[in-house]
């Protein structure tokens, strides 16, 4: 550098920013090409959001139900994401999804079998044939342990405990990237041909939450922050399930595989009340009465096929989590601010054998046994559908040279994800970002020298907060920005909300800016949680004006004055775009759907 | 709706200290509510005492083996030890795992575990399996997918005492790697023999079978009887076989298996 001061350098063709699934997928689909692949995260490796799946992995393997195919899976997802989903991201997602998953076997991932042997599927939520691939309920960490082995084995140069805090770029082009060793505190260097990002969500942002520290929007902020665009900021996943006692435990994921299994949902009253929440042209797809969800669980344990239609709680995500908020803002929730959900009422052995873990959270953290009485259970922000604009073929962002696949990247989940179409997902899509990001650094014949410039600023603000006097704690700010997403960008929003919450956040930047930290450099998580905060201010900002925009209710995004969908709305992405120093938010068209796939959906 | 908080306090000894400076107990007093666990302690020091105490921890759901101390003395994930199964009239002790090397506070330097796991051959299934071969029935595949719930929190490293002590010269992988061997060697498909690379690299005779290993596994894995005894009989069917062992002098073939790669 050219004052002298010391920092690592690693160069690389091409540079993953992320380990869990899509990032892992990545990074072994490009070294397969032999190019030179380096793989950075904020954890150990193996330790990424994907290990905290636990459901399954949707494809139409047609393995229980013989008449899935990917024309359904595909007409599913785009119904589940209420038509915003790009269709070519829904369309290759599905095609492609069955061979991603047999691909995972051959690499000794060992999912549940069915009674001839081959992978077990079970339903789950807005999905019209049971279809996801699983064991028990720790499928992510099936697949995470599967792609680690991989990577390892392909010689990937993996950086583990390293934050990135900036993309560097120079003509118009990612040219690498920017962070420091969590160990250590000093600054690194990765100049490379091309960069995938596969950093996940945002859900630190919010108090109650089934995310992880890293869950901070770091890949969704670094993108923004160079200049690429970001689409459908405004979606964001409460999932209905979460556990909400003790306290300690509130967020924690409670599995959809307890709904898929057979669980009931019930209000303080006892009344099974998903009955009265299922949207009327969806209406036919559901039981009609509790005999025949009963004969749909009956069959679905013992491993059959029956007439009888899949239950109420199987409703999508979003539907499912507002009719939950709803019981309990009108008085009939449980004592802790929740609902009840049973699985009790099938035999015990049963319920340990399908879902193994839920049956330890319980007993080790709540004292409920799960196979004896019911859980209390309430959403919880989980999941972000919004994201880097991508190509749907290539996983290419609007700025040359950054690849984005996974959570982090937007379109493919439309207003409301399904689940199990995640962790296939960031299959499907990190396989395509990691060849696509390979025959672009195939064309970009060096990688460039980091501008000295731009690493010396980047290094300086890594010093900052250790220098400010009299700034304040960024776990004070971060706290104060929890509760504004958790009260004001919530599941159900409105314009005062909405407005309120951009000022609120605009004084949370302004106390930023002022953050102050104590210590050393050296693994120290305060001075950490700055710069993930910073993530986290620009993705709620575009979540919180996005919202705003968007004058209508679709999918996960609820307004209390716009109730309706509105037909304008349904034809247009929103778009977030750095402007200067300006956050421009704005809709565009979608793209158009061809006739064929178009009669898949309509039918 | 009512959400009866009643809180009351714990004392806490944090171990702090980095691998440059040695280290000593601190003492924290924390408000706890029901149910709280050792993490959310640790959470709350550092949100509100000590911003810069270093604690790794990712899911908090005992799903990812990052968030691994020594509680009381005991190897345990702090997401899932609870404050109420402690004893409430002394302070909670809570140190970094003892058989690492420190990094800071209760963050300890892991990474030998990896090196480890690079050496061992991966997955190996024959290429030209037909398709039928990869059906298994669910009965046989049960005891693999045992050992696949390790979530590499690395406490039965930390507890077993021939890493613990040093006790070895040559290096002996410990108990989270012979599982991880374990589920390789019994998956239906693979073809790759790890009978040497277990008897010398893995240093797999230095385990005297104490059980330390399956009492901390947080998934309950039956560590020993399931995964490191079953290995060891493998080496010994191998190399002290009477039987074999006069066959290979007679054929003067070294013995099967190799590393297999």
């Amino acid at each position: 550098m050219s004052d002298g001061e010391a920092f690592e350098t690693y160069p690389h063709d091409v540079l993953v920013i992320g380990a869990g699934g899509a990032g892992l997928r990545a990074a072994i689909e490009a070294a397969s090409a032999g190019v030179s692949v380096g793989l950075v995260c904020k954890s150990l490796l193996g330790k990424a959001h994907t290990v905290m799946a636990e459901g399954g992995v949707a494809a139409a393997l047609a393995n229980v139900a013989e008449a899935d195919s990917w024309q359904i899976h595909f007409r599913d997802t785009m119904v589940g994401g209420k038509m915003l989903n790009n269709w070519r991201m829904a369309q290759l997602h599905a095609q492609e999804a069955p061979e991603r998953v047999r691909e995972l076997e051959r690499w000794g991932a060992v999912f549940d079998r069915t009674r001839d042997g081959r992978i077990l599927q079970r339903p789950f939520g807005g999905h019209t044939n049971p279809r996801l691939a699983h064991v028990g309920d720790r499928t992510g960490l099936e697949m995470i342990r599967t792609l680690q082995d991989r990577a390892v084995a392909a010689g990937i140069s993996v950086y583990m405990e390293c934050t990135m805090t900036r993309l560097l770029t120079d003509d118009g082009r990612v040219t690498g990237a920017f962070g420091y060793w969590r160990i250590t505190g000093k600054p690194v260097v990765f100049p490379a041909k091309a960069v995938i990002l596969a950093t996940g969500g945002i859900g630190r942002a919010y108090q109650i939450t089934s995310n992880s520290w890293e869950y901070s929007g770091d890949g969704h902020a670094l993108a923004y922050g160079a200049g690429a665009e970001l689409i459908d900021m405004e979606f964001v996943q409460f999932h209905p399930t979460g556990m909400v006692w003790p306290p300690g435990v509130r967020g924690l994921l409670v599995t959809e595989a307890v709904r898929g299994e057979g669980g009931i949902l019930r209000n303080r009253d006892g009344d099974r009340f998903m009955w009265s929440y299922l949207p009327d042209d969806r209406r036919q797809e559901y039981a009609a009465t509790d005999e025949e969800a009963s004969r749909w669980v009956e069959a679905q344990s013992a491993g059959k096929t029956s007439d009888a239609r899949r239950p109420p709680e199987l409703s999508t995500r979003d539907n499912v989590s507002r009719a939950i908020y709803t019981e309990v803002r009108e008085g009939r929730g449980s004592e802790h601010g929740g609902v009840f959900l049973d699985i009790s009422y099938l035999p015990p052995d049963h319920v340990r054998r399908k879902l193994p873990s839920m049956y330890e959270q319980f007993k080790e953290l709540a004292d409920v046994d799960i196979t004896t009485g019911p859980m209390e259970i309430g959403p919880t922000t989980h999941y972000m559908m919004g994201g880097v604009r991508v190509d749907a073929e290539t996983e290419a962002s609007t700025l040359p040279g950054l690849f984005a696949a996974g959570e982090v990247a937007g379109g493919m989940h439309g207003a409301n994800r399904l689940g199990g179409n995640s962790l296939s997902d960031l299959l499907v899509f990190g396989q395509r970002a990691g060849a696509a990001a390979v025959a672009f650094a195939a064309e970009n014949a060096k990688v460039r020298e980091p501008d000295a410039a731009r690493v010396k600023e980047a290094t300086d603000e890594l010093a900052a907060p250790f220098e400010e006097a009299a700034g304040e704690d960024p776990y004070r700010i971060h706290a104060d920005l929890q509760a504004t997403m958790q009260s004001l960008v919530g599941i159900f929003r409105t314009r005062e909300d909405l407005e309120e919450a951009i000022d609120r956040l605009a004084g949370l930047r302004a106390r930023w800016q002022r953050v102050r930290v104590s210590g050393s450099p050296a693994y120290n998580p305060g001075w950490n949680l700055t710069f993930e905060l910073r993530s986290m201010l620009i993705c709620s900002e575009a979540v919180a004006r996005s919202a705003l925009q968007r004058t209508e209710s679709r999918g996960a995004h609820a307004r209390v004055d716009f109730p309706e969908a509105d037909a304008d709305w349904a034809r247009c992405n929103s778009t977030v775009t750095l402007d200067g120093e300006v956050m421009r938010v704005s809709a565009e068209p979608l793209p158009e759907m061809p006739a064929e796939l178009r009669g898949l959906v309509e039918h | 709706m009512t959400n009866v908080r009643s809180y009351t306090f714990r004392h806490f000894s944090v171990y702090r200290g980095t691998a440059e400076y040695d280290g000593e107990l601190v003492s924290y007093t924390v408000p706890v509510a029901s149910g709280m666990v050792v993490l959310d302690a640790l959470h709350w020091i550092q949100a509100n005492v000590a911003p810069d105490l270093a604690v790794r921890w990712n899911c908090k759901a005992a799903k990812c083996g990052s968030c691994s101390a020594e509680v009381n003395g005991r190897p345990s994930l702090t997401c899932k030890t609870r404050l109420s199964d402690l004893p409430a009239d002394q302070p909670i002790r809570v140190e970094p795992m003892r058989t690492f090397p420190l990094i800071k506070d209760l963050v300890t330097d892991v990474s030998w575990n990896y090196e480890v796991n690079r050496s061992i051959v991966p997955f190996s299934p024959s290429p030209d399996a037909p398709e039928e071969a990869w059906r298994w029935r669910q009965e046989d595949i049960e005891r693999v997918q045992e050992y696949r719930k390790c979530i590499e929190c690395f406490l039965c490293q930390d507890i077993c005492h021939v890493l613990r002590n040093h006790e070895t010269k040559t290096p002996f992988m410990g108990p989270r790697f012979l599982v991880r061997v374990a589920g390789l060697e019994l998956h239906p498909m693979d073809r790759a023999d790890r009978t040497k690379y277990l008897k010398n690299d893995g240093g797999i005779g230095y385990c005297n079978i104490t059980k330390c290993c399956t009492e901390v596994c947080p998934e309950h894995i039956k560590i020993t009887d399931n995964a490191i005894i079953p290995l060891k009989e493998r080496v010994a069917d191998t190399y002290y076989d009477p039987v074999q062992v006069l066959w290979r002098l007679v054929t003067r073939r070294p013995p099967a298996g190799g590393n297999g790669a």
